[in-house]
């Protein structure tokens, strides 16, 4: 038996992701204690390779390696010998040469951690490959889903942007429709996958029709690139069309809560008064992270001797 | 074969006399809490707070303490154990906490316990009580109040079950097996 990993949430079974809540709310309540801290992971190292800026999962990853008393080294691509010509294979074998247990990893190339996982003895955590999948983000979105509406259940959730290049999107797709939530999909057609009907979700092109109803308005960051790739006219018309505005949501005759990956775009995908407003769930979504990832790092780190 | 060593009407009145032990020993329930170790050992504490309560006259808090985050054999588990809630809705500081668990064995699962309950604050005390200690100790800890002493070989098993849980109150001792 090899070791385990989390890669991504396609063809994750519905109880594998249960588990994983489960235990991460129980992992919320050590957040709340006055050490918030358990001896649980002594022993374990971690090895954290951002090969890709972030700050909110690499410092998530970081406080819940600390708070399991895990070991743990950063490695971020500006300031690691990746930049004098180190190929991932090699930089990833002389970490794990150091005896890492193990790697967390970020990386622009989608794959990238399916091919640590083949070549490593240790498990692997996917921080987010490329367009691909971020399957951690979508495990603490459906927890903070889930903690507000019970169960996931039937939910009428509406992912708003640009979906084509969003590992977000594709994870929390996957994750929602296993759980059996139905997913609307919504943004300009540059930014919409083709035949992305295909994964069992609605596409819409006009906004106000793909907000009626909704339980949850998942709004995705835009890449800013994306205007120079000449994918979008302009910034400003992104936001006319596609911006979530507190005008837009008084049109909304139901109850609904507001969702955003970060970083926040203030102005161009989502307005201050609705990111900070009384339906915005968004930092929630930032400290269920940790407790998501506590869990993780937990039920990957079992079975070190053959079981 | 399996003998039922506690049935329904036992286990009531060996929490009623540990309620007066507790009581004697501490003269009286002030400063006195209650956390009983998951699952059963919940609800053996839920039980004898009540009975202290009943004597006493006084609230007595009682909180929950799920053990496995602070194991000490989770690095050679195949499997990791499910994690269930710790919750302890009062300040332990300068209390006597009253430890409860089904059955003392090996006294891992109570260092564990001690070691999370002073990670919450410094405890005036700590005392053990449990339902049934059948002996084997792999470290130095022995309880306080003891429910029943068995005499046990390590192939056997005690089945503690209590009726939140199982529906009926009865301790039994398995043969287990010959290892």
């Amino acid at each position: 038996m090899g070791r385990e990993h989390l890669l991504g949430i396609e063809g994750m079974p519905a109880e594998r992701i249960k588990l994983i809540l489960d235990t991460a709310e129980s992992f919320k309540e050590v957040l709340e204690r006055p050490i918030r801290k358990v001896p649980t992971l002594r022993g374990v190292s971690v090895a954290n390779l951002f090969f890709e800026p972030s700050t909110r999962t690499r410092v998530s990853f970081e406080l819940a390696e600390k708070r399991l008393s895990a070991e743990l080294v950063n490695v971020s691509a500006a300031s690691s010998s990746v930049l004098k010509g180190e190929t991932l294979k090699d930089t990833a074998r002389n970490i794990e040469a150091m005896k890492v247990d193990i790697v967390v990893i970020r990386h622009s190339a989608p794959g990238a951690p399916h091919f640590l996982a083949r070549c490593l003895e240790s498990s692997v955590i996917n921080a987010g490959d490329g367009a691909h999948e971020h399957p951690t983000q979508a495990l603490l979105d459906l927890l903070t889903l889930r903690e507000r509406f019970g169960e996931l259940k039937g939910l009428r959730v509406v992912i708003v942007g640009d979906i084509t290049y969003s590992r977000v999107a594709r994870s929390n797709i996957w994750g929602l429709k296993r759980m059996g939530a139905s997913v609307a999909l919504c943004g300009p057609p540059t930014l919409m996958p083709l035949r992305v009907e295909g994964m069992g979700v609605e596409v819409y092109h006009n906004l106000d029709q793909a907000l009626q109803g909704a339980d949850v308005i998942y709004v995705l960051r835009l890449q800013l690139e994306r205007q120079k790739e000449g994918l979008l006219p302009s910034l400003r018309e992104y936001t006319n069309q596609w911006g979530i505005t507190a005008q837009r949501l008084t049109k909304l005759k139901q109850k609904f809560i507001i969702m955003h990956p970060g970083p926040l775009n203030r102005g161009i995908e989502i307005t201050p008064e609705v990111a900070d407003g009384p339906y915005s769930v968004i930092l929630d979504q930032v400290t269920n992270g940790v407790a998501v990832r506590m869990a993780i790092l937990y039920l990957l780190s079992g079975g070190k001797v053959e079981g | 074969m399996d003998r039922k060593i506690l049935d329904g009407g036992d286990i009531k009145r060996i929490l009623v006399r540990m309620a007066h032990e507790v009581i004697e020993v501490n003269r009286g329930a002030k400063d006195v809490v209650v956390i009983g170790i998951r699952t059963r050992g919940v609800y053996l504490a839920q039980r004898l707070a009540k009975i202290m309560e009943e004597i006493e006259g006084v609230q007595i808090p009682v909180g929950s303490l799920d053990i496995n985050l602070y194991r000490d054999d989770f690095q050679t588990r195949a499997e990791q154990p499910v994690v269930g809630r710790t919750e302890i809705p009062f300040d332990v500081l300068e209390k006597i906490v009253i430890l409860v668990d089904d059955v003392l064995f090996s006294g891992r699962t109570v260092r564990a316990a001690l070691d999370e309950i002073i990670d919450f604050g410094r405890p005036k005390a700590i005392q053990l009580a449990v339902l049934v200690d059948r002996g084997h100790r792999e470290l130095p800890i022995r309880a306080d109040y003891i429910g029943k002493r068995l005499s046990t070989s390590r192939h056997q098993e005690v089945i503690v079950k209590v009726r939140e849980e199982d529906g009926v109150d009865e301790v039994i001792l398995s043969e287990g097996v010959e290892a």
